[in-house]
C-alpha cells in the first residue's frame, strides 16, 4: 500500500512485539490484569498494523476471509463447550471447580480455556471487522 | 457556596453529566451518521466513567491484591464496564457498517439529504 | 439430571446454534439448525411452565456461584408465560421462514441471517430468563445489535436508514437502563433482582432511587415502543424482511414490556411505583393517547406492513393500560394481551409476507383482487383481523374483554368506553386493506398469480387457528397470566 521504507521497516520490527505482547496478556490474564478481550484487541491490531503497511491484498493471502470467519465460531464455541463440561461433570453451567480433581486447579484451567476462546473469537472479530471496512469493494 | 463544594467535592458527577450532554447534543442535533456515532459513543463513555468513578474507595489501590494495602477499589463495577465497553464498541461497529452500506446505496450519510431522496422511492 | 438444568439450555441451545450457523454451506441446512434450536427451546420453555405452575419456582445458579454473587437465573410465574409466547411463536414463525427468506435474502446471506437470527433469540429469552440486573442489559444489547442487522436484510434500501434510526434509539434506551442499573448498584451494592428489591425498601424515596427509576422506566419503554417513544418501530418493521416483521412484532417488544414489568413490581414494588411515585397515572393517560394517535395514523397508511406496525405501537398501548391499573385483573389483562397480541401480529405479518411472497410488494394497490387470486392467504389475513379487531371467538376478544373488566374494577368506566371506540378504528384500518382484495379487480396488465406455497400457508394458519384456540379455550393464556399477576402483586391492593 505504501513505499515509505521507514514505515515499513518499523512496522515489520513492532508486529512480532505486538504480537507477543498480546499473548502475555492472554495467558497472564488468570494472575494479573489481561484476558481475553484486551489480548484479541492487541492481536488483532497487530494484523491491521499489517494489513494497513502491506496492503489489505498481502494481509488476505496470509489469512483468507473464511479463516476468521472459522475463529469467529470457534472461540464462540470453545466457551460453550467449557461451560457444557461443567454440565457433564455433574456441576452447573460454567462451574470450573468440577473441571479437575481440585477446585483451585478447575478454577485455573476454567478460566484461562475460556479466556482462550474470548481471546481467539476477538481477534477474529476484529480483523473480520477490518476486512469488511477496508478491502476493495467487489 | 453548597454549589462550589459540591462541585469540588463531585466533580466526578459533573463531567459525567457535560460528557453525557454533549454526546445527546450531538445524536440529536447533527444530521451526518458519523458524527452522531461519534455522540452516541461520547453519550456510553460518559456512562463507563459513572461506573468507575463510583468503584473508587478513598485510599484504595487497584483491586490486585499487593502485599502491605489494606483497601482496594470495588473490582466489580471495572468489570463490568468492561463488558459494557466491548457492547459499545460492537454498536459502534454496528453503526459504522450501516453508514458504509448507507453510504452506497444513497450516495449521502447526511440524514436529511437521505430523507428527501427517500420521499422519492 | 437433565431437567435441572433447563432454564440455562433454554437460553445456550439457541446462543451454541448461533456460531455453527455461520460454518455452514448456504443450503437449507442453515435454517434447519436454527429451526431445530428454535423448537427445542420451545418444548424446554413448555415444560419448564408445567413445572412452575405445579412446583414453584425454579432457579439456577450459574458456575455454581450461589444467589446475591452469582448470577442467577430464575423461572417464575411470569417469565415462564413470557418465555413461553416468545419461543412459541419463534417456534411457528421459523417454518415461515426458510421459503421467504429465500425469497427475499437470496442463498447468498442465508447461514449469516439465521446467525443473526438465534443471536436475537438467545438475547430475547436470556432478557427474559435472567435474575441479574446488569446481565439483563448484556442479553438486550444481543438481542439489539442482532436486531439491527435482521432489520437491515431488508430489500429496499430505505431498510438500511431505519434500522441505523433504531441503532441510535436503542443504544439510548440501553444506556439509561445501565444508567438506572448503575444508581441501584451504587446504592445497594447488588445487581441480583430479588437481593435489590429487599434493600431499596429500605431507601424509601431516596433521589438516587427515584432517578435510577425514572432511567431503567424511560429505558424499558423506549424497547417496548410506548408512545411518544415509538418512533423507530414502524419504519424497521415495513422495511425489515417479512419473517423478521412477524417474530420481532410477536417477541421484541413483549420483551420490553416483561422487563418494565420486572422493574416496576419486582425490583421496585407495586407500593413503590404505584402509591409513592404513582406512575400509574401517567402510564395510564400514554397508553390511551398512543392508541388513539398511532391507531388514527395507522388508517392513513398506504402501506400494510406499515399500517401493522402503527397497530402495534396502539396494542402496546393496551398492555401497558392493564398494567398502570396495579391490579391483578389489570396487570393479568397485560399479560394476556401480551400472549395474544403476539399470535395477532405474528399471523398478520405472516399473511402479509404471503402476499409479498407472491406480489413483491405490500402497498394496499397490490392486494387489489387477491381475495380471489390468494383466498387463503387473505382470509387468514381477514381472522387475524377480526382477533386484532376483537369480535368474540378470537383470542383478540379476550384480551379486550380483561382490559375492561379491569377498568370497570376500578371504576374508569368512561376509559372502557374509549377502548371500545378504538376497536372501531382498528375495523377501519383492516377493513382499507380488505376491501381491495375482495372489491376491487386485479390490475390489468398482472400476471397469472397463484396462491402462495403451502408452507408459507400452513405457518400462517397454525398461528390463526391459535387465535381462534385462545379465544374459546383460555385455560392456558388467562390462566397463566392471572398466576404472573398474582405472584407479582402478593399483597398488594391499590
Amino acid at each position: 500500500m505504501t513505499d515509505d521504507v521507514v514505515l515499513r521497516v518499523l512496522a515489520k520490527q513492532m508486529i512480532p512485539f505486538i504480537l507477543l505482547f498480546a499473548l502475555y496478556v492472554q495467558f497472564h490474564g488468570d494472575y494479573g490484569p489481561g484476558g481475553g478481550f484486551q489480548a484479541g484487541v492487541l492481536f488483532g491490531a497487530g494484523f491491521m498494523l499489517y494489513g494497513m503497511v502491506f496492503g489489505v491484498t498481502t494481509l488476505e493471502r496470509l489469512f483468507p476471509g473464511g479463516a476468521f470467519r472459522i475463529g469467529i465460531a470457534a472461540g464462540v464455541l470453545l466457551y460453550s463447550a467449557v461451560g457444557i463440561a461443567g454440565v457433564l461433570l455433574s456441576g452447573n453451567f460454567l462451574d470450573y471447580n468440577v473441571l479437575a480433581a481440585d477446585p483451585k486447579a478447575g478454577q485455573h484451567m476454567g478460566i484461562i480455556v475460556v479466556e482462550f476462546g474470548i481471546g481467539v473469537t476477538v481477534a477474529a472479530v476484529m480483523i473480520a471487522a477490518f476486512y469488511a471496512f477496508a478491502r476493495p469493494k467487489a | 457556596m453548597d454549589f462550589v463544594d459540591g462541585f469540588a467535592t463531585h466533580y466526578n458527577y459533573w463531567i459525567v453529566i457535560i460528557l453525557m450532554m454533549t454526546g445527546f447534543y450531538l445524536v440529536i442535533a447533527r444530521p451526518n451518521m458519523v458524527k452522531q456515532l461519534v455522540g452516541l459513543s461520547l453519550f456510553q463513555g460518559s456512562m463507563f466513567i459513572l461506573y468507575i468513578s463510583f468503584a473508587y474507595v478513598t485510599g484504595g489501590s487497584a483491586p490486585i491484591i499487593v502485599e502491605g494495602e489494606q483497601s482496594y477499589a470495588n473490582p466489580l463495577p471495572h468489570v463490568l464496564i468492561l463488558t459494557a465497553i466491548v457492547v459499545g464498541i460492537s454498536t459502534t461497529a454496528v453503526g459504522l457498517a450501516l453508514v458504509v452500506r448507507i453510504h452506497q446505496a444513497f450516495g449521502t450519510i447526511e440524514e436529511d439529504e437521505i430523507h428527501d431522496l427517500t420521499r422519492e422511492d | 439430571m437433565i431437567s435441572e438444568h433447563l432454564p440455562v439450555l433454554q437460553v445456550v441451545v439457541p446462543l451454541i446454534a448461533a456460531p455453527i450457523c455461520i460454518l455452514l454451506r448456504r443450503d437449507d441446512t442453515a435454517w434447519g439448525l436454527a429451526t431445530l434450536a428454535t423448537w427445542i427451546s420451545f418444548i424446554i420453555a413448555g415444560s419448564m411452565f408445567v413445572e412452575v405452575q405445579s412446583a414453584g419456582a425454579l432457579s439456577y445458579a450459574l458456575g455454581s456461584w450461589p444467589a446475591p454473587w452469582g448470577i442467577q437465573y430464575l423461572v417464575d410465574p411470569l417469565n415462564a408465560f413470557v418465555l413461553l409466547v416468545v419461543s412459541g411463536v419463534s417456534a411457528v414463525v421459523m417454518l415461515f421462514a426458510r421459503d421467504s427468506i429465500l425469497d427475499e435474502l437470496g442463498r447468498e446471506r442465508e447461514n449469516l441471517f439465521y446467525c443473526a437470527y438465534l443471536l436475537v433469540f438467545a438475547g430475547l429469552l436470556g432478557v427474559t430468563i435472567t435474575h441479574d440486573a446488569f446481565n439483563l442489559f448484556v442479553f438486550l444489547e444481543i438481542s439489539s445489535l442482532a436486531t439491527y442487522v435482521l432489520i437491515a436484510a431488508g430489500r429496499d434500501r430505505r431498510a438500511l436508514v431505519a434500522s441505523f434510526q433504531y441503532l441510535i434509539i436503542g443504544t439510548i434506551g440501553a444506556t439509561f437502563i445501565v444508567l438506572g442499573v448503575g444508581f441501584l448498584y451504587a446504592m445497594t451494592g447488588t445487581l441480583n433482582m430479588a437481593d435489590l428489591a429487599d434493600r431499596v425498601r429500605a431507601y424509601d424515596t431516596n433521589p438516587a432511587i427515584i432517578v435510577a427509576y425514572a432511567f431503567l422506566v424511560i429505558g424499558a419503554t423506549i424497547k417496548l415502543a410506548l408512545f411518544p417513544l415509538h418512533l423507530w418501530l414502524p419504519n424497521a418493521y415495513t422495511f425489515a424482511p417479512s419473517m423478521v416483521s412477524a417474530f420481532l412484532a410477536a417477541t421484541a417488544t413483549k420483551v420490553g414490556f416483561y422487563v418494565l414489568m420486572r422493574f416496576v413490581f419486582t425490583v421496585f414494588g407495586p407500593e413503590f411505583s404505584f402509591d409513592t411515585l404513582s406512575v400509574g397515572l401517567p402510564l395510564a393517560i400514554l397508553a390511551i393517547v398512543g392508541i388513539f394517535a398511532t391507531s388514527i395514523v395507522a388508517i392513513f397508511q398506504n402501506d400494510v406492513k406499515r399500517m401493522l406496525a402503527y397497530s402495534s405501537v396502539a396494542q402496546i398501548g393496551y398492555m401497558v393500560l392493564g398494567m398502570s391499573l396495579a391490579t391483578t385483573t389489570g396487570v393479568a389483562a397485560g399479560l394476556i394481551h401480551l400472549f395474544n397480541h403476539s399470535l395477532i401480529k405474528a399471523a398478520l405479518f405472516c399473511s402479509v409476507g404471503c402476499i409479498v411472497y407472491r406480489l413483491g410488494s405490500s402497498h394496499i394497490n397490490s392486494f387489489a383482487g387477491a381475495g380471489r387470486r390468494m383466498p387463503w392467504t387473505m382470509a387468514a389475513f381477514c381472522a387475524g383481523g377480526v382477533s386484532l379487531i376483537g369480535l368474540p371467538m378470537t383470542a383478540g376478544f379476550i384480551s379486550k374483554w380483561y382490559i375492561i373488566l379491569a377498568l370497570l374494577e376500578r371504576g374508569w368506566w368512561p376509559i372502557a368506553v374509549l377502548l371500545v371506540v378504538s376497536s372501531i378504528l382498528a375495523v377501519i384500518y383492516i377493513w382499507r386493506a380488505v376491501e381491495p382484495a375482495y372489491f376491487r379487480e386485479p390490475p390489468a396488465d398482472a400476471g397469472p398469480v397463484s396462491e402462495a406455497p403451502l408452507v408459507l400457508l400452513t405457518a400462517t394458519w397454525i398461528l390463526v387457528f391459535a387465535n381462534i384456540w385462545f379465544g374459546i379455550e383460555t385455560s392456558l393464556n388467562v390462566g397463566g397470566a392471572f398466576a404472573a399477576a398474582e405472584s407479582l402483586l402478593s399483597g398488594y391492593a391499590p
